[in-house]
């Protein structure tokens, strides 16, 4: 059943064509890897659908309905949700504050002004739990700019997952930590993303960990779709080979 | 997995609010102790402290540097002018039902203006507006005095339960009007401590942080200033509406831009990054402020340097320091 699509989705920056044309689709229930070198148009295309930018022609839809020009809250209600390539965190905010912000917002809670945040007891409950899930629970009490970067990361990852989105985007959830960092990471982001029965799509450089976890890959060149299909179909593919080595496309 | 819930603490909130009591206590037995011009400043730095309670919801937990709160505050004090010279009001409660939703009002149209943008741009604005609020006051002669401003005679207070004629009108309204401004701003200081802890409060804090991730949570960013200018706005007008009475007069000299100045300027001499450094800050500057101007022509001079210093030495005021201070000498907690 396909969750989201993107009908002939581009965005041009300058001469750039960060998306060209792309017709996109994301099954319920998958977990998807988008790869691709710098500049392929990952990001953009994340950044398209989750409403960080406006597209200059093409459609998106999210469970049919056409979420193209939806603005960033409407998406989020409808069940869109993602984390960042920089970690994008509240650093004065304790670890606990950070994920009881997303809760709150979901709960649409977050407009309670005559009372106190930290005695909801549900909303407490819940942070907790995600914090757990997320191997954070110790740190709850830590303003989130004292975390080490693989932790920022899990807490990035838990905002978004905490909103309990449908279809979640991961924009490299292990750039920047080191390399066993990024199987504790995936491998807690995953099971989370697995158990809550989140649809999620990954942005990733790291081949190894994208064949790892992916059900199915995407690879992007030049605002392009290169290739699409299960991790030992990418495996199998010249072209994806190539452009991972620097390689001239086969014709 | 099953989270163990009962983990809130309410011995801090117990703590906090043995201390606040301790502190409102001392503060009403203060009068017994001092002379009546010690009450009257007092009394102003508590209306100072309002006002710059009610400003650093917008700067320390929004993000947003204001040069416009001289409006609301001048607004508030107009109001009660106005409410006694066309309707006869007298009556301080009345001053502050009516007076409150008509800064509220004020304080909602500019700050619809004055949120879509930030930085810079958003202190400019309320910069501008401020001014076009001044010059409507300055030149609209007819209507508010021009220069000479408006006078204010001495309301009663309580439903007319206190009234002051006659001798000693003078003496007794100031005690009197003490504990009713202490009264204000202690509700005051309840009213935005469980805002700045609410889920709302939380929120702004957010917002102040990281725009961007705020909406990435769903947060309607621009509404959420929006209803904190509203609410700052109308604090530093309930100020306003509480100053008038105790100085008798109110000017455009309230809402000129340096006015908005003064009002920066107590609260980073307490600290914007904490709650209660605009209280200290509002109270501070008022004693700052009379004891510039009694000691010198070059007030404005002494209070430069002072601020200059403050900057330089103490970018997070005097409770920042403080608390600096205090949390170094704390023995380290063991970690987890």
């Amino acid at each position: 059943m396909i969750l989201l699509q993107t009908i002939d989705l581009s965005k041009q920056f300058g001469d750039v064509h960060a998306c060209d044309r792309v017709n996109f689709t994301v099954n319920k229930g998958e977990f998807l890897s988008l790869v691709g070198s710098n500049g392929a148009g990952k990001t953009s295309l994340v950044n398209l659908i989750s409403g960080h930018l406006a597209p200059d022609s093409g459609r998106i839809l999210f469970e049919g309905t056409d979420v193209t020009f939806a603005r960033i809250h409407e998406r989020i209600r409808a069940g869109i949700a993602r984390s960042f390539q920089i970690v994008n965190l509240f650093d004065a905010l304790t670890v606990f504050d950070n994920v009881a912000l997303s809760i709150f917002s979901r709960e649409r809670k977050i407009v309670k002004i005559a009372a106190l945040a930290d005695l909801d007891r549900d909303v407490r409950r819940e942070v907790l739990d995600v914090l757990s899930q997320f191997d954070l629970a110790a740190k709850s009490a830590v303003p989130a700019g004292g975390l080490a970067q693989g932790e920022r990361k899990l807490l990035d990852v838990a905002l978004a997952y905490a909103l309990r989105p449908k279809l979640l985007f991961l924009d490299e959830p292990t750039s920047g930590v080191s390399t066993r960092d990024k199987t504790q990471i995936m491998d807690i982001v995953s099971s989370v993303v697995r158990a809550g029965a989140v649809t999620a799509v990954i942005i990733e450089h790291d081949m190894d960990v994208v064949f790892r976890y992916s059900d199915r890959i995407v690879m992007m060149h030049e605002g392009k779709f290169l290739a699409d299909g299960t991790p030992e179909e990418i495996r199998a593919n010249k072209n994806v080979a190539n452009i991972l080595l620097g390689a001239p496309l086969s014709a | 997995m099953t989270a163990d819930v009962s983990r809130v603490s309410y011995r801090p909130k117990l703590l906090l609010f043995a201390a606040a009591t301790l502190v409102l206590v001392l503060l009403a037995l203060l009068p017994l102790y001092i002379d009546l011009y010690q009450i009257q400043l007092l009394t102003y730095g508590l209306i100072a402290a309002i006002a710059a309670l009610g400003f650093n919801l917008l700067l320390g937990y929004t993000g947003l540097l204001s040069f416009g709160h001289s409006a609301f505050f001048g607004i508030g004090a107009y109001s009660v002018a106005f409410l006694l010279r066309d309707a006869g009001i007298s009556l301080m409660e009345f001053y502050i039902l009516i007076g409150l939703p008509i800064v509220a009002l004020v304080s909602a149209l500019l700050g619809y203006i004055c949120v879509r943008h930030t930085r810079i741009f958003f202190g400019i604005l309320t910069l501008a507006l401020s001014q076009v609020v001044w010059t409507l006051a300055y030149k609209f002669f007819w209507l508010t005095g021009g220069s000479d401003g408006l006078r204010v005679a001495r309301p009663n207070l309580l439903a007319g339960m206190f009234t002051f004629t006659g001798g000693g009108a003078f003496q007794r309204f100031i005690s009197a009007y003490y504990y009713y401004v202490l009264a204000v701003f202690a509700i005051c200081v309840v009213v935005m401590w469980v805002i700045v802890h609410s889920p709302f409060g939380k929120a702004l804090q957010a917002i102040r942080d990281n725009e961007t991730r705020a909406a990435f949570l769903g947060l309607r960013i621009r509404r959420f200033r929006w209803v904190a200018f509203l609410i700052s706005g109308t604090m530093t007008g309930l100020a306003g509406i509480l100053w008038v009475p105790l100085n008798g007069l109110t000017t455009p000299e309230v809402l000129y831009w340096t006015f908005s100045g003064e009002i920066v300027f107590m609260t980073l001499l307490g600290g914007f990054r904490n709650f209660t450094g605009p209280i200290v800050g509002g109270l501070l500057f008022t004693y700052l402020k009379t004891y510039a101007v009694a000691t010198t022509e070059y007030w404005q001079l002494l209070l430069g340097v002072v601020l200059v210093l403050l900057v330089m030495l103490l970018p997070t005021g005097i409770v920042g320091a403080l608390s600096a201070a205090t949390a170094k000498l704390r023995p380290k907690e063991k970690s987890a």
